[in-house]
């Protein structure tokens, strides 16, 4: 079973050479620290950055250079700044080549909740509808269950939607699956992690065809 | 050159009453028009709707101004980290609209570029788009969104001069630039008030032309809400 890391790990591979990428908060911010160092990669922050470095050192910290999560970060050589509208242009324009989120919930057509929770949490949708709404290759980072061990992969969504069929690949703490015409299909088991326990944890349908491999991280 | 330079915070509010509909840069507590706020504070106006990406935390930003209970409707994409604001959206007291950021962003604007609507694929399919005017273009499917109005917009630059024209910093940036010009009045708010000619009219995000009034603010705190480092090796 993979810890955060250990999702983030997984899908920095996904990450190509000359790609725009958006990261969510959480999990997702973590893939930047695992993507090769051999290829080049920009970093796409929603409130107006591209070309997003890591955090600064102590005492360099500027209050004027933030991330989406508002967190203090840094710009490597090559960096923009933009308003808002142009940052949305970039995302919804589709110049942005991945996008990685997190999410409450998926469902196995595709569609994805991760905004609130009606009576209990409302935060607000930021820029994740617009997100999941334009880019064309959307990889949610989650735990595969919830704090109560309930599937967080389903055949319907619960909680209201951030985006309707969008998501492409969901990568978890047991499993790399893609979403098909047909539900989940499973890709990749975690390391130690049975088809079986994933079959148990996934309450969408699963696709299981021939051996599945073991993830290489 | 027009002259759009006045004393300060006082003047450049005069005309601010209650019910207002009033627009705030900023994103998180960066770029927020500090001394505006501070103002609105004192003034005690009340019965405010505030277009914003988000309402401050608990003692600084918007979030004053919900303290005070000077705000009835707030419109905004990410309201976490405040748990005023939670108490008075969960009781009823305040009127919360929630809305994609970047739909946010393009309202605003809309609005300065004198279109009365625009189509987002953002939301369709969820509780967003629900009562709006859906459209098919190309196969997909889009969500009539209509351009803000309001009475004054609220910004903060990091330089500009008596002309009106502006410079933000990094991601201070946000939607100030969308929003000048998408009220009836701009007011900006700066860092430092330079001399006209002083700009390099290459280097200017925002011309005057947008800005109605335009005031050196003072004392900015410019707080930040997750200070994070990296440790030096």
């Amino acid at each position: 079973m993979l810890d955060k890391n250990g999702i983030a790990k997984r899908i920095a591979k996904e990450v190509q050479d000359g790609y725009y990428v958006n990261l969510g908060i959480g999990i997702p911010t973590l893939v930047a620290n695992y993507v090769r160092d051999d290829i080049e990669v920009e970093f796409q922050s929603e409130n107006g950055v591209l070309g997003m470095g890591p955090f600064p050192f102590e005492g360099e910290e500027d209050a004027d250079i933030i991330n989406a999560g508002k967190q203090t970060i840094t710009t490597l050589p090559g960096a923009s700044f933009f308003d808002s509208a142009m940052s949305f242009s970039m995302i919804r324009g589709q110049h942005v080549d991945l996008t990685i989120l997190g999410a409450m919930e998926v469902a196995e057509n595709g569609d994805i909740a991760n905004w609130k929770i009606p009576g209990k949490m409302v935060k607000g949708m930021g820029g994740a509808m617009d997100l999941v709404a334009s880019a064309e290759n959307i990889i949610v980072a989650m735990m595969h269950t919830n704090r109560a061990g309930e599937s967080k992969l389903l055949k319907k969504c619960s909680l209201p939607l951030t985006g309707v069929g969008c998501v492409k690949k969901v990568v978890t703490n047991l499993a790399v699956m893609e979403i098909t015409n047909q539900g989940f299909k499973l890709l990749e088991r975690a390391p130690g992690v049975s088809v079986e326990e994933i079959k148990n944890a996934t309450e969408g349908t699963l696709i299981i065809e021939g051996d599945i491999p073991e993830m290489q991280i | 050159m027009i002259n759009k330079k006045v004393a300060n915070v006082s003047e450049a509010l005069q005309g601010v009453k209650d019910n207002m509909t009033f627009m705030f840069g900023g994103f998180g507590l960066s770029g927020i028009p500090e001394n505006a706020i501070a103002e609105l504070v004192k003034k005690g106006v009340k019965g405010l709707k505030c277009i914003s990406n988000n309402a401050g935390v608990d003692d600084f930003g918007l979030g004053l101004l919900l303290q005070g209970k000077q705000i009835d409707k707030m419109t905004s994409s990410y309201v976490g980290e405040n748990d005023e604001f939670e108490r008075q959206m969960l009781s009823g007291e305040l009127e919360v609209e929630l809305i994609p950021q970047g739909t946010l962003a393009e309202r605003c604007r809309a609005a300065q570029a004198g279109f009365p609507a625009i189509y987002t694929p953002a939301g369709y399919g969820t509780e967003v788009a629900e009562g709006k005017e859906t459209r098919e273009f190309d196969g997909k499917m889009y969500v009539l969104e209509y351009a803000f109005k309001a009475d004054f917009a609220f910004v903060k630059a990091w330089k500009g001069d008596a002309a009106g024209n502006l410079i933000f910093k990094g991601t201070a940036r946000n939607f100030n630039p969308n929003m000048c010009g998408a009220a009836k009045i701009t007011v900006a708010e700066v860092e430092e008030l330079v001399p006209v000619g002083e700009l390099d009219p290459n280097q200017i995000h925002i011309p005057g032309i947008f800005v109605q009034r335009i005031f050196k603010g003072e004392r900015y705190e410019k707080r930040i809400e997750q200070r994070t480092v990296r440790q030096r090796d």
